[in-house]
């Protein structure tokens, strides 16, 4: 009996470990990016072009941008492509990145019932936000520490009204985008969104929105996304020349033409800005 | 909510028009819950039965650590499978992460102890006359052992179908350790979370009933087996 049940466990490691030796890794270039640049179809459009004329396969995988940004500093990935330049340019000081170029942007929008009880339709952004807590009305946050998250919460301070971290009327739902804007319509709330999956919203409503634009075009609403290569020299690893040329091609002339035409829904959502 | 009879239409639409995405989802999900029931199957029953059969010091206490084993939480398995296959840890370089391997690892720790744990119950519970029976009719020591572990069978395999149904439809360690990769290691269940963070909950439900069916499919081979050897 002994023998037959070490036999056993021999064999189920052993049947492991040729499970682990059969994992070759192909050439390929590996990003930890932001669920905005996979959920609209982003992605799925640059990588076969990209492809095409580098030869270089590209797989992502789309997180939060805290998430992102702890991969890379484990070396699990080999380049990123974010939306949080504070905590980028941190991660660039801390040494964990090297070469942080800007490439586009997108922006953001706040979003609330048409009736707008706290009437901030059309007003800044620090306006609103000093609105929504002086009436107490109920503000979504994804509070997920996401790149949205964290452009959020600099808004709350840049506004100088302070992250409402405990008060009752801030709610945090620690989900995704399309999950917040969700249950911000189910608590006739405001909240702020990225316009991609803003777009998507209205039109998985049939254009017949429970939620509106109500505050737009606000520099502060502006969000830069960047790319970043792993650091060599912190990991000995990572794929770095498929990564430059990754970053070097999304910042030359065709990628960033290609970023501009791309439509989600025929709206454009991304506007190239790559120096 | 349309978007329940939508999905009905769109799952069919899935599986009729052979999508290569949900295709490759559904072979990624096979692939990953084959690799850890068939790990889990080959470690848990030697386990399970060695601690339901025989009485040993201590036995009431592994017994209680494999039972709190019942309930670790996916995603906790999924932070720890990451925390050692990750290029930062200890294991980093099996290059692992990323993998459908990587992820059949978490799924065998999340089935193990389901499987050892009923295993060893059925094992508990057979009959004392059996093993009487079996040695009045000449049965030697590993006789007597195979005999009862034949006697067991329907707990073993209902101890592996509760596994398998937990494996199959688990969504934090696939996360975790797999990251969606697209054509690589996106499983249905990782795609449903993907389709419902992307707005496209009748998507979602299709893929749900995908999975279903596959567990139904399953269910189905495994019933008409036990009714062969009933």
């Amino acid at each position: 009996m002994v023998r037959l049940f070490v036999y056993l466990m021999i064999v189920s490691v052993s049947l492991m470990g040729g499970v682990a030796s059969t994992s070759a890794q192909e050439s390929v270039l590996l990003m930890a990016t932001t669920t905005s640049t996979d959920d609209t179809g982003l992605l799925d459009y640059l990588s076969p072009l990209f492809t095409k004329e580098t030869g270089v396969t590209l797989k992502w995988t789309a997180t939060g941008t805290g998430k992102a940004l702890e991969l890379g500093k484990n070396c699990d990935v080999d380049i990123l492509l974010v939306h949080a330049p504070d905590a980028e340019k941190k991660f660039v000081a801390d040494g964990y990145g090297v070469n942080r170029k800007e490439v586009m942007y997108n922006d953001f929008v706040i979003i609330g019932p048409p009736s707008d009880p706290a009437s901030v339709k059309g007003k800044s952004v620090s306006d609103t936000l000093k609105k929504i807590k002086a009436g107490g009305h109920p503000f979504i946050s994804r509070g997920d520490d996401s790149g949205t998250h964290k452009m959020e919460t600099g808004l709350w301070k840049l506004s100088g009204v302070g992250v409402p971290d405990k008060e009752a009327f801030y709610v945090q739902t620690g989900q995704g985008m399309m999950a917040t804007i969700s249950m911000c319509e189910e608590k006739k709330g405001y909240t702020l969104t990225d316009r991609g999956t803003y777009i998507k919203y209205e039109d998985s409503q049939g254009g017949k929105p429970l939620l509106k634009i109500l505050v737009e075009n606000d520099d502060m609403l502006k969000n830069q996304y960047s790319v970043i290569e792993v650091n060599p020299s912190k990991c000995p690893k990572v794929k770095s020349d498929q990564a430059k040329a990754f970053s070097k091609w999304i910042v030359g002339k065709t990628a960033q033409a290609q970023i501009g035409a791309f439509k989600l829904l025929n709206k454009q959502l991304f506007i190239p800005n790559a120096r | 909510m349309a978007y329940i009879g939508n999905g009905f239409l769109e799952a069919f639409f899935l599986l009729i028009h052979y999508d290569p995405e949900t295709y490759s989802a559904i072979f990624a999900t096979l692939l990953v819950s084959g690799y850890a029931m068939l790990a889990t199957l080959l470690m848990g029953i030697p386990l399970g039965f060695f601690l339901g059969y025989f009485n040993f010091r201590g036995k009431n206490q592994i017994r209680m650590l494999v039972d709190t084993a019942l309930s670790l939480p996916t995603v906790f398995i999924g932070l720890m499978v990451y925390a050692f296959l990750s290029n930062k840890g200890p294991l980093g370089h099996l290059e692992l992460l990323f993998t459908l391997e990587g992820i059949a690892i978490g799924l065998t720790i999340l089935a193990l102890p389901i499987i050892i744990s009923l295993t060893a119950v059925s094992a508990e519970n057979t009959d004392d006359t059996l093993r009487i029976t079996l040695i009045s009719l000449g049965a030697n020591r590993t006789q007597v052992l195979l005999g009862t572990l034949w006697e067991i069978r329907h707990g073993i395999i209902a101890a592996a179908l509760t596994a398998f149904g937990r494996v199959m439809t688990e969504v934090g360690i696939s996360m975790m350790v797999g990251g969606n990769i697209k054509w690589q290691t996106r499983t249905i269940t990782t795609a449903i979370a993907l389709e419902t963070g992307k707005g496209m909950f009748a998507t979602g439900i299709a893929l749900g009933l995908v999975l279903l069916s596959i567990a139904f499919l399953v269910n189905m081979v495994v019933s008409s087996l036990k009714n062969k050897t009933a």
